[in-house]
């Protein structure tokens, strides 16, 4: 159990509870109610429900955006429980205490951490349940508990030949008291973790149509909402005339909420054509003259300035080095995060009450601000998580889901609220833009003596990891204050860092006359993850004997104790990278799906390689120039690379996977470059070293 | 009133002509798998089959589609079991899982063309964006569901 709760409590809870929806719903696209908590189920714990007919709902605290958590943790489950993980349905629990894992502040998704979370906790849950349908057969066939054992759903006494399901076990283990200290399986004994072949259980319903997003969301006497929102950030509406936009047929109304003018209609494309036609003047505001260059000009200098600076890692005393230095300076784009399915939400409102379908990574966030808006408690706010049609941290934010909320209270109907693509482009809260000035310097014997970082808004933080054994170090930081709303971007910080970090060492290592993986390992402990992965990485793409017409480039990524390192295979096409072969070797503990794993790994890979290609988020007059996929250009079949993964074996606990892909691509993809051409790239995308 | 005829089915649609059949399909007919990511035939999200060949149905509005057979994830098969389907269940294909509606039919316009695509046929055919870029997979996948053209 997860939090102070009874299993009484937590029963009482389930039943008074509307809230539970199953994800893997019907092709029809109508929600099917979970199943109802019956008198004969066996609830021993908040995250699963075992059925009398044998199924077994389990209930997760996490978002499902495609990394797998829908297969990966209830497999925690099914491995402890010995049934086969094609028995379970997954749903995504709506956030209260009981759905939080001790010392779990809020109920969200990020950070890479869902299966290194839920690795003790599920499975105990998995375990505990296990002995009480043991302790229940036990009693049932008057046998010692030790002669019986589990397999594929049943219990097993094989002395008197004997067998029975978990379901028929149900309502006679429900009665037993809780176990304490359950034993949890030791590595040799799994059955599903670390094993090939388990099918993903949301994959049958993303081949059919019947996957149901966010934006899928029909319920009863719902409306259509579209949204005007400031192209100015922070700006507000002055007045605006809808009588343009209610002239269309299909339009209902316009209202005014916080952050706009919505325009409601009984479908999408009205929705939208009338928010076309709104006449809306707006109070800009004071960002309205944000303008890119003048920006990326304002923060080298902020950033060059040490009065306004601070220190956030300080080691040794890098500005009394002497011996040969290197300056260079850094420059990256802000980025949207672009998921295919755009924002959208859907709100029901009513007095005592509010419901809220949508595709989020921010339950808890989300319920607070519910909260705020209505008045209502916490245990009157329902968060029914949609599948997700990509997240990457976009969908940490609430704001698209408390303007739905604002709206279907203001008009007392269910509402879903679109966003466009451009939308979705220009109202994001964007990877921040960057100015990193770095410098380092060289001893006698060629090996890093000193680096310092100068950098503008976050971008520094993770410069000073302490993988790399640099003996003076000195990270400075300048907070950025532009106006652009910012936010976690997959892999957030490190997708930046790992560009500087890794293109200047490159730079060092090349100024030292090295070879780029040598001189890596030279500065890093023999023993540690980082060394494995980079030898690793280095053995399968045959490091150092290149193809013709192929150049080669080698970086290193950390996110959040998840280490990969990636050889990147590339010919140039002008001076445009076509990647040919990435290979990446990574770290992560065990690896419990070892294909999802694979996956991750190539979709961080090609996340990170899409926008270090073409994409960039740019200003002019306070607004965001790009509007979609031709102005926002994203990678495509013809440009993705072969990716061979490589797991680094391990019996350690799992870290994370969905991020770990992003940071490296891109600057092993600059370094093929510079090995091929001697021009360092110091500003992405690479587009735009194409253009200058 | 716009008659279409969809999946073998016959839909009387009370929307006006411009509307694009995406809207058409996914809010008024209820066949969701259908998916908008840019409503500028941009995407591909949207890939749907009218008289057999693969359109952008964001961009084609629905009094075009007409007195045409449109075809839509939903009636790729009626029990997964298209040979795309099965392959993309076998290479374990989707991730978020958003773009799949499109790419299975932007593929399975490819394959009822050419059988046996090339990489080079597969990289010009399907130009659907993954914004999660499952890309390895589907080529991966078409692979698989291709049928092999024999030798004489
Ligand atoms: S939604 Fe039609 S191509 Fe993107
Ligand atoms: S699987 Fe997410 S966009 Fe393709």
């Amino acid at each position: 159990m997860s939090a102070a709760l009874s299993r009484s409590d937590f029963v009482k809870w389930t039943a008074s509870f509307a809230g539970s929806f199953v994800l893997l719903a019907g092709r029809d696209g109508v929600l099917t109610p979970a199943k109802a908590q019956a008198a004969a189920d066996f609830s021993p714990n908040a995250w699963l429900r075992i059925h009398p007919d044998d199924t077994i709902s389990v209930f997760i605290n996490r978002s499902e955006m495609g990394q797998g958590v829908m297969t990966g943790l209830p497999t925690l489950v099914a491995e402890e429980l010995d049934v086969p993980l094609a028995r379970m349905t997954v749903e995504v629990a709506s956030p209260a205490p009981q759905y939080l894992y001790p010392g779990q502040r809020e109920m969200s998704t990020g950070g890479s951490v869902s299966l290194r979370s839920s690795w003790k906790p599920l499975r105990q849950a998995g375990a505990n349940a296990r002995a009480m349908l043991v302790q229940a057969a036990a009693q049932r066939w008057s046998v010692d508990p030790v002669s019986l054992t589990t397999r594929d759903g049943k219990v097993v006494h094989a002395a008197s030949n004997r067998s029975a399901t978990y379901g028929s076990l149900a309502a006679a283990a429900a009665k037993l008291p809780l176990p304490s200290d359950v034993a949890l399986k030791v590595p040799e004994q799994f059955a599903l973790i670390g094993k090939r072949g388990t099918q993903r259980l949301d994959v049958p319903s993303k081949v059919d149509g019947s996957a149901h997003y966010g934006i899928d969301v029909k319920v009863p006497g719902m409306r259509y909402a579209a949204i005007a929102r400031c192209p100015v950030f922070g700006g507000t509406v002055k007045r605006f005339d809808a009588n343009q936009a209610k002239a269309i047929k299909g339009v209902l109304d316009a209202v005014q909420i916080s952050r706009g003018v919505a325009v409601i209609a009984d479908n999408t494309w009205a929705a939208f054509r009338g928010r076309d036609a709104l006449v809306v003047e707006w109070d800009e505001g004071p960002r309205a003259g944000n303008e890119s260059a003048a920006m990326f000009a304002e923060a080298e200098r902020l950033a060059r300035d040490p009065s306004r600076s601070t220190a956030t890692t300080k080691r040794g005393d890098v500005s009394s080095l002497s011996g040969r230095s290197l300056d260079a300076i850094y420059y990256g784009p802000f980025l949207a995060h672009a998921t295919l399915e755009p924002m959208n939400a859907t709100a029901y409102v009513r007095d005592d009450s509010c419901e809220i379908w949508a595709p989020t990574q921010a339950q808890s966030r989300a319920q607070a601000a519910a909260m705020r808006i209505t008045g209502l408690p916490a245990e009157k706010i329902v968060i029914h998580t949609t599948m997700l049609g990509g997240g990457f941290g976009r969908r940490l934010q609430s704001d698209y889901i408390e303007e739905a909320v604002e709206l279907s209270k203001a008009i007392k109907a269910p509402v879903k609220v679109t966003w466009s693509r451009a939308d979705d482009l220009q109202h994001d809260f964007y990877r921040p833009m960057i100015v990193d000035v770095m410098r380092g310097v060289l001893d006698a014997g060629g090996r890093i003596a000193g680096l310092s970082c100068a950098a503008y808004g976050d971008s520094g933080s993770e410069v000073a990891d302490a993988t790399y054994q640099i003996p003076n170090l000195l990270v400075t930081t300048v907070a950025a204050d532009h106006g652009v709303p910012t936010g976690a971007w997959r892999a957030p910080n490190a997708n930046w860092t790992a560009f500087v970090m890794e293109s200047f060492l490159d730079e060092l290592a090349h100024a030292a006359g090295q070879d780029p993986v040598a001189f890596r390992l030279a500065h890093l402990l023999p023993d540690s993850a980082a060394a494995a992965c980079l030898k690793l990485a280095a053995q399968r793409a045959n490091w150092g004997t290149a193809r013709a017409g192929i150049s080669q480039g080698v970086a290193l990524g950390f996110w959040n104790g998840s280490t990969c390192a990636t050889v990147a295979d590339v010919a140039l096409n002008g001076s445009m990278p076509k990647v040919r072969r990435v290979t990446a070797a990574v770290a992560v503990g065990i690896a419990v799906n070892p294909e999802i794993v694979v996956a991750q790994t190539r979709s961080g890979v090609n996340y990170g390689l899409s926008a270090a290609l073409r994409s960039k988020i740019t200003l002019k007059n306070g607004r965001v120039e790009q509007a979609n996929f031709d102005t926002y250009p994203v990678m495509r079949i013809a440009e993705a690379p072969a990716i061979d993964v490589a797991i680094v074996p391990s019996d350690a606990s799992p870290t994370g996977i969905g991020e770990l892909g992003v940071p490296a691509i891109a600057p092993a993809v600059s370094n093929a470059i510079f090995a091929a051409t001697g021009k360092r790239i110091r500003r992405l995308p690479f587009s735009d070293a194409q253009d200058a | 009133m716009i008659s279409l005829n969809v999946n073998g089915r016959h839909y009387d649609l009370d929307v006006p002509d411009e509307m694009p059949l995406l809207w058409a399909l996914r809010d008024v007919a209820g066949l969701t798998g259908t998916k908008y990511g840019c409503g500028a035939g941009l995407c591909g999200a949207c890939t749907v089959h009218v008289d057999g060949r693969p359109q952008r149905s964001c961009v084609m509005p629905v009094a075009a589609a007409r007195g045409k057979t449109i075809a839509t994830i939903e009636g790729l098969s009626p029990d997964r079991s298209h040979a795309l389907q099965k392959a993309w269940i076998a290479e374990q294909v989707p991730q978020c899982g958003y773009c799949q509606s499109g790419q299975l039919m932007a593929a399975a316009a490819l394959l009822a063309r050419n059988a046996n695509p090339s990489d080079d046929e597969i990289d010009a055919a399907m130009t659907n964006v993954c914004i999660c870029g499952t890309y390895d997979g589907i080529r991966a996948a078409i692979h698989r569901a291709a049928v092999p053209t024999r030798k004489p």
